[in-house]
């Protein structure tokens, strides 16, 4: 691509992103939406949060993985039993990637 | 600021993302100054990623197609924070909006959870800085690093462990655990699809499965408290 076209998907690009944030903070409040919209709303964290992990977790390099292979998803499963237990951010990732190292030695 | 400290684990997930973002656009073949224009302005990691790896293929149109698309999350994002943000005035919004990626987001959310949200605009500004200057800086650092980064360290593990932990904080009700376990569900069924939509999709699923259980779950309670 030329030098102008990777400009044009620079700035492109930064205008459909911030638009797409500033979209209802800026232009349409969500309190002119009906009220099953907004009690929507707390679900978004845990509901896009989940649709992030649970690929990436079983879905490594793009196909599933349920073998005890995947460290990914053993660490995973460590770091929600610790989160579940305990709701601490730092003490999660910490049994988590402590449990990832250890994998990783110890299997090759 | 406190904003920017409970961002910090977060940072263990991006600054790799940022080197390999680096390394990645110089290899695509972009010059220096193009390859930080990216994170500069643009901002948003995966969207950032898929661009890069269309420039030689694809019309500059569609690719900018294609960050909105992979981007559609963060109107969810903007969704969510707006009945805090909207009283604001002009010069928080544009700023707060410009700095809502999905690990942003994801604190700032918590800390709307807590009863004094008075001073939050300035805890949600903290963590966007934190994380928008940790990315410049991997960003840059993978630029002048190019291809030499030890893979071995295993941090790419580190944000789907962090994610975790948030997750976990932002479920407060049993709606909020089946909107989480259908949206992980839909998310894996739909991996597929193009553009990240499997995602958009799976998340706006989780939501409608929420709110379903919690309309259901009120409803039932007003037929009990009946004689």
């Amino acid at each position: 691509m030329s030098q102008g076209g990777v400009w044009l998907v620079i700035v492109g690009g930064m205008l459909v992103t911030f638009l797409t944030r500033f979209s209802f903070i800026g232009i349409l409040p969500a309190e002119r939406l009906p009220p099953v919209f907004r009690s929507g709303l707390r679900y978004v964290a845990p509901a896009v949060l989940a649709a992030i992990i649970a690929p990436a977790l079983l879905l490594p390099d793009g196909s599933l993985n349920l073998s005890l292979g995947n460290y990914q998803l053993l660490a995973g499963l460590a770091a929600l039993a610790v989160a579940v237990r305990f709701r601490n951010l730092w003490l999660t990732i910490a049994v988590g990637l402590a449990v990832f190292w250890l994998l990783r030695t110890l299997g090759g | 600021m406190t904003g920017g400290r409970d961002q910090l684990p977060l940072l263990l997930g991006v600054i790799p993302f940022g080197l390999i973002f680096g390394a990645l656009a110089l290899q695509a073949g972009l010059p220096p100054v193009a390859a930080q224009a990216f994170s500069f302005l643009i901002f948003a990691g995966s969207a950032q990623f898929i661009a890069v790896g269309m420039l030689s293929s694809a019309p500059a149109g569609l690719i900018v197609a294609t960050i909105f698309v992979v981007n559609l999350r963060h109107a969810l994002y903007s969704a969510s924070l707006s009945p805090h943000l909207t009283p604001l005035p002009p010069r928080w919004k544009v700023p707060l909006a410009w700095l809502l990626t999905d690990e942003a987001f994801a604190v700032a959310a918590l800390r709307y959870r807590q009863p004094d949200t008075r001073l939050a605009h300035w805890y949600t500004l903290g963590t966007g800085l934190t994380l928008w200057a940790a990315w410049q800086a991997s960003t840059a650092l993978g630029i002048v690093l190019g291809a030499r980064l030890p893979d071995s360290w295993g941090l790419e593990v580190a944000l789907p462990l962090t994610f975790i932990a948030l997750l976990i904080l932002s479920i407060s009700d049993q709606p909020g655990v089946a909107a989480a376990v259908s949206a992980a569900a839909a998310a894996v069924v739909l991996h597929g699809l193009p553009y990240r939509l499997g995602l958009v999709t799976a998340a706006v699923l989780g939501v409608v499965v929420g709110v379903g259980l919690q309309t259901w779950q009120s409803r039932r309670e007003r037929k009990e408290a009946m004689p």
